[in-house]
C-alpha cells in the first residue's frame, strides 16, 4: 500500500534564538516519506522530534533547507496557506488530548468539519462515521470531562482522522496512557492506517508505540542517527 | 459556526459570565441615567414652559425687548381677536393669555391699618372661564395647601410661604397696590380663596396668581395680555414642531416693524432654556462615551484574562487548521453575541428601574429649600423610544472594542509558540 512520496525533507535546519545563544534544534535532515506509511521519529527528550513533526505540520517553518508536503514548500507557505493545508490535509494528536472542554464528543470531532464549511448532513454522517471507527457512538453526547483518558485520546483520534486527512501526526499519543488503553488506541491507529492508507508520522520515545511502527526514524541532537524498516 | 459559538459562549461561564454582567451593568446604567436625565431635564423644561415660557410665546415687538421688566405697559391689546386668529390656524395648539406684574401686597387689621406688607410676583391666567387648562398646566388644584381654587370674582391664591410671611389665613383681604397698564397707580382689594405650594422654590417664594379678568380690571387691562403662550400636543417640547408654528405664524403675521406688532419665541430662545435643550440632546451622546470607554478598558482586562486562559484552545484551533485572522473574527462574534446578550439583560433591567422612577420619581425637595432656580423638586425618569436602544451602543461597541484590544496577543503569537503553550 506504501507508494508515493508525499513529504521530502531536503537539508532541514531549524534554528531556535535563546538567551544562551543559538539553539539547533535541527541540523541537515534529509527524508522522505510515502503515502500510507506507518512511521515513528524516536529519540530522546530534545532530540528535534516535535519540531520536526511541526514542520510538517506547518506550524512551524524551517531556518534552512526544504520541507515539502504534498507539494507545497513549508518554507514558502504563508499564514493562511499553511492554515489551509492544515485545515484539508492534515490531523493532529497530541500527548494531552486537547480536547475543547465545554464542547461534547461529538461537536469536538465535528469541528474540523465547521471550518471546512460542508452541509450539515454530510458532517454529521462523517462525525459518526468517525466515532463508529473508534467506537464511540454510545459517548457522543458526554462532555470530555466524563470521559477516562483512552476514551479522550480516542476522540482526539477520530476528531483527526474525521475528515480523511492525507496525513496524521501524532506526538507522545500514549505518554498518558496505561499500557492496556496504548495498545488499544495503537491498534485503532493501525486499522485506520490500513483502511484508508492515512500515512501516520509519531514522535515517540514509547516502547509500546515503537512496536507497531513499520518504520522507526531515530533521531539525536538534531541528525537522522538511522532510519530502518522494521519488521512489525 | 455561530451556534457552535453560541454554544460554547454557553456553557463556558467563566468565558460569558463576567463580560456579560460588565455589559449588563453598564447598558442598564446607561439606559437609567439616559431616562432619568431626559425625565428630569424634561420636567426641568416643562415646569418653565408652563409657569413661564411656553412652547411658544407671543408678544408685542417691543415687550420682547423689555421682556425681563415684564412691560406691561407694552403689552398686546386686541388679544380676542388674535387668540380666535391663533385656535383656527393653529387647532391643535393650546393657548393661554398671561399677565405677569409686581406689586405690593398689603394686609391690613379690622381697622383698615396695614398689618404686614411684602412684595409680590403675579401671574394673571384664567380660572374662571370654566375652561380649565390652565388650573391644570398650574397644576393648581393638587397644589393648594389651604383653602380652596377661586370660585369667584376678586379671589385669589397666594404661595403658603408667602402668606406665612404677611400671616395671612383663606378668607382674609389684601389689597394689591400696583401700576396698571397706562402707568397710573392700581389699588385692587382681593380676598385669599387659598394658599399654594408649587414645590418649585421659586415660585413657592413669593407669588400670587390671580384669575386673569380680575388682573384685567386691576391694572386696566381690557382686552389686553402681556404673553400668549402655546402648548403644542407633544408630551415634552418638541423644537422642530415648535419651529413649524414659528414658521406660519410669521407667514400670517408678517415683521411690519410695529413696536405693537405681535413677535414670536420659541421655548429655546428664552431664559437659556436653549442650552438646556442641547445639555438633553447631548447627554445620552455622553453617557454612551463614557460608559464605552469605561466598559472598554475593564472588558479589555477581562478579555486579556479570559485571552490567556484560552491559549491552548487557540493553539489547538491553529493546529486543527483555523489561521488568525479567523480566530480573531469568531472571538469578535463572540463578543457580539456576548455584547447582544448583555445589553438586551442590561436594557430590560434599566427600563424596569426607570419605570419604577417614571412611575414614583425621586423627592429631593428637602434638598431644594431656597433654591432660586424654576426646576422640580421631585426627579422622575422619562422612557423615550432611544431608551429601548441606546444601551446597546456601549454594550456591543465595549464588548467588540475590548475583545479587538485583547485579541491583539493572537496575532503577536507565533503559531508554533502557541502550539508549545498548548502543550505546556
Amino acid at each position: 500500500m506504501e507508494n508515493s512520496k508525499i513529504i521530502s525533507i531536503e537539508g532541514l535546519k531549524k534554528t531556535f534564538s535563546t538567551t544562551g545563544g543559538k539553539f539547533t534544534a535541527l541540523n541537515g535532515i534529509n527524508l522522505e516519506f510515502g503515502k500510507g506509511e506507518f512511521t515513528g521519529v524516536v529519540g530522546p527528550s530534545g532530540s528535534g522530534k516535535t519540531t520536526l513533526l511541526n514542520i510538517i505540520g506547518s506550524l512551524d517553518s524551517p531556518s534552512e533547507g526544504k520541507a515539502i508536503v504534498l507539494g507545497k514548500s513549508i518554507g514558502e507557505l504563508n499564514v493562511k496557506q499553511s492554515a489551509m493545508l492544515r485545515r484539508s490535509q492534515l490531523g493532529f494528536i497530541f500527548q494531552s488530548y486537547n480536547l475543547l472542554p465545554v464542547y461534547t464528543v461529538f461537536e469536538n470531532v465535528e469541528f474540523p468539519l465547521l471550518l471546512l464549511n460542508m452541509n450539515d448532513g454530510q458532517r454529521k454522517k462523517m462525525v459518526l462515521d468517525s466515532l463508529e471507527w473508534l467506537g464511540l457512538t454510545d459517548k457522543i453526547k458526554s462532555m470530555p470531562s466524563q470521559l477516562s483518558g483512552g476514551e479522550c485520546q480516542r476522540v482526539a483520534i477520530a476528531r483527526a482522522m474525521v475528515k480523511k486527512p492525507e496525513i496524521v501526526l501524532a506526538d507522545e499519543p500514549t505518554a498518558n496512557l496505561d499500557a492496556a488503553n496504548s495498545h488499544h488506541i495503537l491498534k485503532s491507529m493501525v486499522q485506520l492506517n490500513k483502511e484508508f492508507n492515512t500515512t501516520f508520522i509519531f514522535a515517540t520515545h514509547d516502547d509500546k508505540v515503537i512496536g507497531y511502527l513499520h518504520r522507526k526514524i531515530s533521531l539525536v541532537d538534531g541528525k537522522v542517527a538511522k532510519d530502518e524498516i522494521t519488521n512489525n | 459556526m455561530i451556534r457552535f459559538l453560541l454554544k460554547g459562549i454557553l456553557r463556558d461561564k467563566q468565558r460569558s459570565l463576567l463580560p456579560v454582567i460588565i455589559v449588563s451593568i453598564g447598558t442598564m446604567l446607561t439606559v437609567l441615567l439616559v431616562c432619568w436625565l431626559n425625565g428630569f431635564l424634561g420636567d426641568s423644561i416643562e415646569m418653565n414652559a408652563r409657569f413661564a415660557t411656553g412652547h411658544i410665546k407671543i408678544m408685542t415687538a417691543a415687550y420682547q425687548k423689555n421682556i425681563d421688566q415684564v412691560p406691561n405697559d407694552l403689552a398686546l391689546s386686541g388679544v380676542d381677536s388674535l387668540m380666535m386668529k391663533l385656535r383656527k390656524e393653529f387647532p391643535d395648539m393650546k393657548w393661554g393669555e398671561r399677565i405677569h406684574f409686581g406689586g405690593l401686597i398689603d394686609v391690613p387689621d379690622n381697622k383698615g391699618e396695614t398689618r404686614s406688607q411684602g412684595p409680590a410676583i403675579g401671574f394673571g391666567i384664567d380660572m374662571l372661564s370654566g375652561d380649565k387648562s390652565e388650573i391644570e398646566r398650574f397644576n393648581l388644584e393638587k397644589s393648594i395647601f389651604r383653602g380652596k381654587l377661586p370660585s369667584h370674582k376678586g379671589e385669589i391664591l397666594m404661595s403658603e410661604d408667602f402668606s406665612k410671611k404677611l400671616k395671612i389665613n383663606p378668607g382674609d383681604t389684601v389689597t394689591l397696590i400696583g401700576s396698571t397698564m397706562n402707568g397710573s397707580m392700581a389699588l385692587y382689594n382681593y380676598t385669599v380663596s387659598g394658599t399654594i405650594v408649587f414645590g418649585a422654590e421659586a415660585m413657592d417664594h413669593g407669588s400670587v396668581i390671580v384669575d386673569m379678568a380680575d388682573v384685567r380690571a386691576a391694572l386696566d387691562m381690557d382686552n389686553a395680555a402681556g404673553e400668549i403662550v402655546g402648548y403644542l400636543p407633544d408630551i415634552y417640547y418638541n423644537e422642530e414642531n415648535a419651529n413649524k408654528v414659528v414658521a406660519r405664524f410669521q407667514e400670517i403675521f408678517p415683521l411690519s416693524g410695529g413696536e405693537f406688532s405681535p413677535v414670536i419665541m420659541t421655548l429655546r430662545q428664552q431664559n437659556s432654556l436653549g442650552n438646556m435643550i442641547d445639555m438633553i440632546k447631548s447627554v445620552g451622546s455622553l453617557m454612551v462615551f463614557v460608559f464605552v470607554l469605561s466598559m472598554s478598558l475593564v472588558l479589555w482586562n477581562a478579555g486579556l484574562l479570559g485571552g490567556l486562559r484560552r491559549y491552548s484552545e487557540f493553539g489547538i484551533r491553529l493546529a486543527i487548521g483555523e489561521d488568525y485572522s479567523h480566530i480573531y473574527k469568531t472571538m469578535i462574534y463572540e463578543s457580539v453575541l456576548i455584547g447582544i446578550i448583555g445589553s438586551i439583560i442590561g436594557t430590560v433591567v434599566g427600563l424596569l428601574g426607570s419605570l419604577y422612577l417614571q412611575e414614583h420619581g425621586l423627592d429631593i425637595g428637602s434638598m431644594m429649600k431656597g433654591a432660586a432656580i424654576m426646576m422640580p423638586s421631585v426627579f422622575r425618569a422619562h422612557i423615550t423610544t432611544n431608551a429601548f436602544y441606546i444601551g446597546f451602543i456601549p454594550g456591543l461597541f465595549s464588548t467588540v472594542a475590548g475583545t479587538m484590544l485583547s485579541g491583539i496577543g493572537i496575532y503577536k503569537r507565533k503559531t508554533a509558540r502557541l502550539f508549545k503553550e498548548l502543550e505546556a
